[in-house]
């Protein structure tokens, strides 16, 4: 559903795109990748990624900064020292490796902790649920354009990968 | 040079039109206090995003000249954000590295740019004009025509170490800057 999920996002007015892809929304990446009028930028780093996109989000736009949650760790300081502070707002949409502890072992930890983690970082989130996504998204827009912040879609193994 | 005059004269050279981000630390606070202007970003903190965040910019404004004024610790802790550039190849994106080979807000603690050149690191990953200048005549000389000419560029500011007298912290929170740096972008 990776062409759904990108008309739902555009039509929540999300209109920038970066990341680092992971194989759990292949599905989404393949076509940021092949179709130009996306504008994607392929990210060196999940912290390069959202510079990026606060760039973007002061020259106008609302990005969608797409990660594998490993990267959440790489993401901290530019989450709490540049986008929770400057107000800037951006939808992350975050895999979720290591669910109930069946992956390889470098996901083991954070995606055990990955719940707490975010909460942590007072990032408000929602774990993707294919039946009620547009709804969750509605929501998770409403309050990142309401508090100026991040906010984050968490998706499981089984959605986005093909 | 001391960086302070370095900041002053190419702002004054960008003008008030160009959109800049600025990196935390001092350049920062030297350009907020010499030549403040709405379409000026400071960053406090996230070291190293700069060029990433003015590349953002540039890409959605197109049209609007986009100066980043970075220092060599934080290209260096974001590589990557040059070669992100490189790739990019924003004609409207213009890097300036005021390179005191240290980390002046911390102590003036030694980088490794000393040793390693941050132009011809550019040079190579795909800029299209790279300079070093280290007097206030060739920065004058290179000032002269360097916001006209294609992009991405960097140029190189080799400036003292050590910080002037008289440098204040930028007074507008986070948040302000952000909403004030917007308008500007829309306004014009």
């Amino acid at each position: 559903m990776g062409r759904a999920f990108l008309e739902l996002l555009e039509g929540f007015g999300y209109n920038f795109f970066t990341g680092v892809p992971c194989s759990l929304f292949e599905g989404v990446t393949r076509i940021l990748d092949d179709e130009p009028r996306y504008g994607y930028i392929s990210a060196v780093r999940e912290d390069s990624a959202l510079g990026l996109a606060a760039g973007a989000y002061l020259g106008g736009r609302q990005p969608v900064v797409l990660m594998q949650n490993s990267g959440l760790g790489t993401s901290v300081n530019a989450l709490v020292s540049l986008h929770q502070i400057y107000d800037i707002p951006a939808l992350l949409v975050v895999s979720w490796r290591g669910r109930d502890g069946a992956d390889a072992p470098e996901h083991a930890i954070m995606g055990r902790i990955m719940e707490r983690f975010l909460s942590l970082l007072q990032i408000p989130f929602a774990v993707f649920d294919p039946d009620r996504v547009a709804t969750q998204l509605e929501s998770l827009t409403a309050t990142m354009r309401a508090t100026h912040k991040p906010v984050a879609l968490v998706v499981p193994k089984g959605i986005l990968d093909r | 040079m001391t960086r302070a005059d370095a900041v002053a004269q190419v702002a004054a050279a960008a003008g008030a039109r160009s959109l800049v981000v600025a990196c935390n630390g001092m350049i920062g606070r030297e350009l907020y206090t010499r030549a403040d202007a709405p379409t000026r970003f400071y960053m406090i903190g996230s070291m190293g995003l700069a060029s990433s965040i003015g590349l953002g910019l540039a890409l959605v404004q197109p049209s609007r000249t986009v100066v980043v004024f970075d220092g060599d610790g934080n290209v260096l802790m974001n590589l990557g954000g040059v070669a992100s550039v490189a790739a990019a190849r924003p004609a409207n994106f213009h890097h300036v590295i005021f390179d005191n080979a240290a980390h002046g807000s911390t102590g003036n603690q030694r980088t490794i740019s000393d040793r390693v050149a941050l132009e011809s690191i550019a040079r190579a990953a795909g800029y299209r004009a790279c300079r070093r200048v280290s007097s206030e005549g060739e920065l004058a000389d290179a000032l002269g025509s360097w916001f006209g000419t294609e992009g991405p560029s960097m140029l190189l500011v080799a400036v003292d170490r050590g910080n002037v007298a008289g440098i204040g912290r930028v007074e507008l929170s986070p948040a302000e800057l952000t909403s004030r740096f917007r308008a500007s972008v829309s306004a014009a």
